[in-house]
């Protein structure tokens, strides 16, 4: 690790870091050792200083306690009112986080940093608020006391013998902007302690009038004092690597705090990081889990879950590592790291054990070079804690809402005891059986063949129980003296001996075995989940189904009923979208989503935003960008929050986000597409209409124009023939911009059918009758069969289908030739078709034919744009039929279309 | 009838085909006058007491429909409405509601004359008294005195209800009748729902009277409107 040259990841980060700071409201912490220095006092005149200057200032919070002097600070600045929550029968008043947002001030004034809010409040502690409010853009004063500082917590439990249960990350408060201290002498404090300005709440007034000791307030001042140097220590240190960032830019420390299932793992936490901030290095906190901790009860694995969340509070990054063996899961991650730093607790392991187990800490030392070691002491013994804190933190709820399990298995482990007995007086009925034929060696393998057995089925306990009562039957029954627990030849000591170690050998591996197996088996099935989850997402084609897809397997990994939600095109979390089925969730709450989906971060029961929220919602979200909320219903906690499961949840989450933004593509591909298709119908549309509308319009003005400016000369005969003309030119576009708004019409989908009972043959007569000119001269021959049923149709529409095919066929037909109209009725459908004696149709384009603007023939002078055909299919569609068109065998075109005789048609009485 | 000039309104509100109507008709000796409005169209209605009402549908000010129900109110000169493709549904409106024919835009002026000459001829019968009651129109007669039909001056046996739908066509002979206006005097009010009823005795009609049913000559069908029977 000599690279010299500044680490491109870190500058970008530095850089993403300021871009952030520019857009988010600037903090303002004023830091004081103790309650009574004059924060509130300083911050309140800082306040008016800026309302001075005409900046927009809103007091958001603060408790003045009745002093006068503070109070008349107060005036004249805007305050904002508090939100009332009733909580268990009382009133209880608090910041109001959403009336802040909206009102959107420049400054606004949030006093008591480490306040913990009223259960049912969005944040549990006011610093979430606060950040809320930075994110927002808004700058915020607020005050802390030192004591409230997450790292600082343990050094003061033990200088004034009061542990404060609200507390402050470091990284908060190393992130403010400004820290201003205030700072009052000790002694000071106390005369005004003394003279009652210093509030101090009734019911803790012994405990705090025993904190107000002097030798504290000098030690709290100093912490103070300390804490705000090491700050401006930082801030240089940040100002140089900014501006000469080569020169100061050294190899960084990375520092490892391996924690157990153990007390001392909070200590090893708080420890790494002030060995993290004195030597300003990254850290981890990594937690190895191997497969005996994997069987730890439930309430430790919890602890260690509450510690890791801990160490995230105080910056540091958090790992769960799962390997059969601690030390070599260690060496490598922290090769993998470039880890130069190992704290870890002394080892457990004592004397002999430690001499024949071996322990992590001296396979680290021996096998981890380069790597400095620190070793924590366990803290027993030293009487400072009235109560043994770490233990209370293992004993606490590791997270809101996390419920304690009482165990359910000692049933099945009694079981497994009597079975222990069973098994020896099993072994014992078939060893006195072979007693005197069979060497006695052969009865021992006969009572660890039980062991074997026990070890299999019901694990340690009693596997030791049945090599132990085996070696008493054996040594009572079959060793001489017989009936008796002693032993007269000695060598059968060893016997015993030997009987004894291997069946409690054989015990353990077993058992590990077993569970090694389980864990095995649990891996596997959950990497047999995700398969078929991925698989099934990887075929699914709509983000409906990848919701019912995600919602089944979520369920059936979680047991928990989910649902997804997605916000609208504006941004708002909708309810869920439909389909809803038996694994959904029922009555997700958006406004919590939306909150989830705003911050990409985690949120509901069991989290430190909303907790009240009933459910747990999770972003999903894709490399750029959140696409939607899952919000979870967890049975039991644990199976989301457990390391393992979330990671499990996660690789879950990002598949789902790949799937969405994957159908999401594609689904913007499409539209593409069909947008490129749409514009190159507009473009032919446009092409179409300039050519055959303008071309009719050259004859009508050109005619037109030629008989007005007529002056006599023109004969008889040549004049009406230019205004028939006129006449036919004008009934061709006519019938073009009939097409045009026809097809407008059926595709917007505006059209509504007027559907009635009609006789066929009334249908063909109108169209005949109306096309009577332009099928003059061709013989139409008309075939219907016997008592044709009426059709249920709309009457214009299909005769407008009629007119362009008959249209078409006087068209592409030479002038005489006959034309067929003929009707069948076929598998309960009119099959009608239009037959001709043309040239018939090229070969291929019998589907092209009814594409929109597409002609057979473009040379043709007389063609139209090549609408009718569409809408003739559009028609028929709508109908519920189906239009083809065919080259006849004995030649020729047929155009067939079908119209269904779903419904029977209406009877009625004969009157003759 | 005096032998005066018909005196014809045009209620159009697009110039340029109330000028190729004033021209046209003036031509075939018309005496024509024009409103751009509905409500300009019913003072001059008033004022010039016409013979004949060409109404444009499609009015700036009022309903076509309206403006019908208004004359009607009041005054039993006959209407020719002129209407725009595919407006099905507001002919039989018009026609139902006291029009007496339609025109469909663009159409031609040989079927205006048509139609103007039709109505003129209705609007003129009531007071012809003592006509003879035997209608012919080419190769059908019918007498409506001695409920005798013939076609090609062979007797063609009818039913009571073809011989009644007959009757009604040949008193509005060449005029457009909808399917509501036909079910209400061959069959009654309560009958107004059952049009594929009339069809079915046009087709039976059509199959007696017709040389070709599938194209008729005589009993026309007006698309989605009703039926004319052929009088010119």
């Amino acid at each position: 690790m000599n690279n010299e040259r500044p680490d491109p990841d870190q500058l970008l980060a530095r850089v993403e870091r300021d871009q952030a700071k520019a857009r988010r409201g600037r903090l303002k912490i004023f830091f004081g050792a103790a309650a009574g220095v004059g924060k509130t006092f300083a911050m309140l005149l800082a306040a008016r200083e800026r309302r001075a200057e005409n900046l927009d200032v809103l007091v958001g919070v603060v408790d003045t306690h009745g002093r006068k002097e503070t109070q008349a600070l107060l005036d004249g600045l805007e305050v904002l009112p508090l939100r009332q929550i009733e909580y268990k029968g009382t009133v209880l008043h608090e910041f109001d986080i959403d009336a802040a947002l909206k009102r959107r001030p420049g400054i606004i004034l949030v006093d008591e940093l480490a306040h913990s809010n009223a259960p049912g409040s969005r944040h549990p502690k006011r610093w979430q608020d606060i950040r809320e409010l930075l994110e927002a853009g808004i700058d915020v004063f607020t005050a802390l006391n030192v004591q409230h500082l997450e790292s600082l917590n343990d050094d003061i439990g033990q200088i004034a013998g009061i542990r404060v249960w609200e507390t402050v990350p470091d990284t908060f408060f190393e992130d403010a902007d400004e820290v201003e201290l205030v700072d009052l002498p000790p002694d000071e404090l106390l005369l005004r302690l003394k003279e009652g300005k210093v509030y101090l709440p009734q019911q803790a007034q012994e405990a705090v009038q025993h904190f107000f000791r002097k030798g504290n307030l000098i030690a709290l001042r100093e912490l103070s004092l300390r804490q705000t140097a090491n700050r401006v220590d930082a801030q240089m240190l940040d100002y140089r690597e900014d501006n000469a960032i080569r020169d100061v830019w050294q190899v960084s420390d990375r520092i490892l705090v391996c924690i157990g299932p153990n007390e001392l793992a909070e200590r090893l936490v708080r420890a790494g990081k002030r060995l993290a901030n004195s030597l300003r290095a990254e850290w981890i906190v990594a937690y190895v889990e191997t497969p005996q901790l994997q069987r730890m009860p439930a309430a430790k694995r919890d602890g260690v879950l509450r510690i890791l969340r801990l160490a995230e509070q105080l910056g540091a990054e958090t790992v769960t590592l799962s390997a059969p063996e601690m030390s070599a899961a260690l060496i490598r991650f922290s090769r993998e790291r470039n880890i130069n730093k190992i704290v870890i607790g002394k080892p457990s392991r004592r004397g002999w054990r430690r001499w024949l187990l071996g322990s992590v800490v001296d396979v680290l030392i021996s096998h981890a070079h380069n790597i400095n070691i620190y070793l924590l002491g366990s803290p027993r013994g030293r009487g400072w804690v009235e109560e043994p804190s770490e233990l209370n933190l293992f004993r606490k709820s590791p997270l809101p809402g996390l419920r304690q399990r009482i165990p359910a298995k000692t049933k099945r482990r009694y079981g497994g005891y009597v079975w222990a007995i069973a098994v020896t007086l099993f072994s014992t009925t078939v060893g006195y059986l072979m007693f005197g034929r069979l060497e006695l060696a052969n009865l021992v393998m006969v009572y660890l063949l039980g062991v074997v057995f026990v070890a299999t089925r019901f694990g340690r306990g009693p596997s030791v129980l049945a090599s132990v009562l085996g070696v008493g039957c054996f040594d009572f029954l079959f060793v001489q003296p017989y009936h008796s627990f002693s032993v007269a030849d000695s060598q059968y000591l060893i016997t015993l001996l030997a009987m004894l170690v291997v069946g409690i050998v054989i015990s353990n591996l077993m058992v590990n075995v077993r569970a090694q197996a389980k864990v095995a088996a649990h891996r596997e099935r959950r990497a047999a989940a995700l398969y078929s989850m991925s698989k099934e997402l990887a075929s699914s084609q709509s983000e409906e189904q990848v919701v019912v897809i995600a919602v089944k397997h979520l369920y059936s990994e979680f047991s928990s009923p989910n649902t997804i939600l997605f916000p609208d095109a504006s941004g708002r979390m909708e309810f869920p979208r439909k389909p809803a089925i038996a694994e959904s969730l029922p009555g997700a709450d958006p406004s919590v989503a939306q909150w989830v989906f705003d911050h990409n971060e985690i949120a509901g029961h069991g989290t430190n935003t909303l907790p009240g929220a009933r459910a747990v919602y999770f972003p999903i979200h894709n490399e750029d960008k959140v696409l939607g909320v899952l919000a979870l219903l967890p049975v039991n906690l644990r199976r989301v929050f457990l390391p393992e499961q979330q990671k499990l949840l996660e690789t879950f989450l990002r598949q789902i986000g790949q799937a969405i933004s994957r159908i999401r593509f594609s689904e913007q591909a499409r539209s593409t597409q069909m947008q490129m298709e749409a514009e190159r119908l507009r473009n032919s549309l446009l092409s179409a209409i300039s050519h055959d509308l303008r071309t009719p319009l050259a004859t009508i003005i050109g005619s037109a124009s030629t008989i007005l400016h007529d002056e006599g000369k023109l004969n008889p005969r040549d004049r009406l023939e230019l205004m028939q003309g006129i006449v036919d030119e004008a009934g061709r576009m006519s019938n073009l911009v009939n097409n045009i708004l026809d097809m407008a019409k059926l595709e917007a989908g505006a059209l509504e059918l007027n559907k009635q009972w009609y006789p066929l043959e009334e249908i063909i007569g109108t169209v005949l009758t109306l096309l009577h000119n332009q099928l003059a001269g061709r013989p139409v021959k008309v075939k219907l069969p016997e008592g044709i049923p009426m059709i249920l149709a709309d009457s214009v529409m299909i005769e407008q289908v009629l007119i362009n095919l008959l249209e078409n066929a006087a068209r592409y037909t030479p002038p005489g030739s006959g034309l067929e109209i003929e009707a069948e009725i076929n598998d309960a459908a009119v099959e009608i078709t239009v037959a001709d004696h043309g040239p018939g149709i090229p070969r291929g384009q019998e589907e092209r034919l009814f594409e929109k603007f597409y002609q057979s023939r473009h040379e043709m002078a007389q063609s139209g744009v090549g609408l009718g055909l569409a809408i003739c299919r559009a028609i028929v569609e709508v109908h519920g039929g189906r239009i083809q068109a065919k080259n006849r065998d004995e030649g020729g075109a047929a155009f067939v279309f079908t119209l269904p005789l779903d419904q029977p048609a209406p009877c009625m009485e004969a009157e003759e | 009838m005096a032998k005066t000039d018909p005196v014809i309104i045009v209620m159009e509100d697009d110039p340029s085909i109330r000028r190729f109507l004033r021209t046209s008709l003036s031509t075939y000796g018309f005496n024509v006058f024009e409103a751009g409005t509905g409500k300009q169209g019913l003072v001059e209605l008033g004022v010039r007491k016409p013979d004949l009402l060409i109404l444009d549908l499609g009015l700036p000010d009022m309903d076509g429909v309206d403006v019908i129900r208004a004359i009607r109110a009041w005054s039993v000169v006959p209407i020719v409405i002129l209407s725009a493709r595919s407006g099905e549904q507001q002919k039989i409106e018009a026609l139902d509601a006291g029009a007496d024919d339609y025109l469909t835009k663009p159409f031609g002026f040989g079927e205006l004359l048509a139609r103007i000459r039709v109505a003129l001829r209705h609007a003129a019968r009531p007071a012809e008294s003592g006509q003879d009651n035997v209608f012919m129109t080419a190769n059908l007669k019918v007498d409506l005195d001695n409920r005798v039909v013939s076609v090609d001056d062979r007797e063609v046996h009818l039913t009571p209800i073809q011989y009644r739908l007959l009757a009604v066509l040949v008193k509005h002979a060449g005029k457009v009748l909808t399917h509501q206006q036909i079910l209400n005097e061959v069959w009654g009010p309560s009958f107004r729902e059952n049009a594929h009823y009339l069809r079915i005795y046009m087709s039976q009609l059509r199959q007696k009277l017709e040389a070709d049913p599938t194209q008729p000559k005589l009993l026309l069908t007006e698309s989605g409107v009703g039926y004319r029977l052929k009088a010119w």
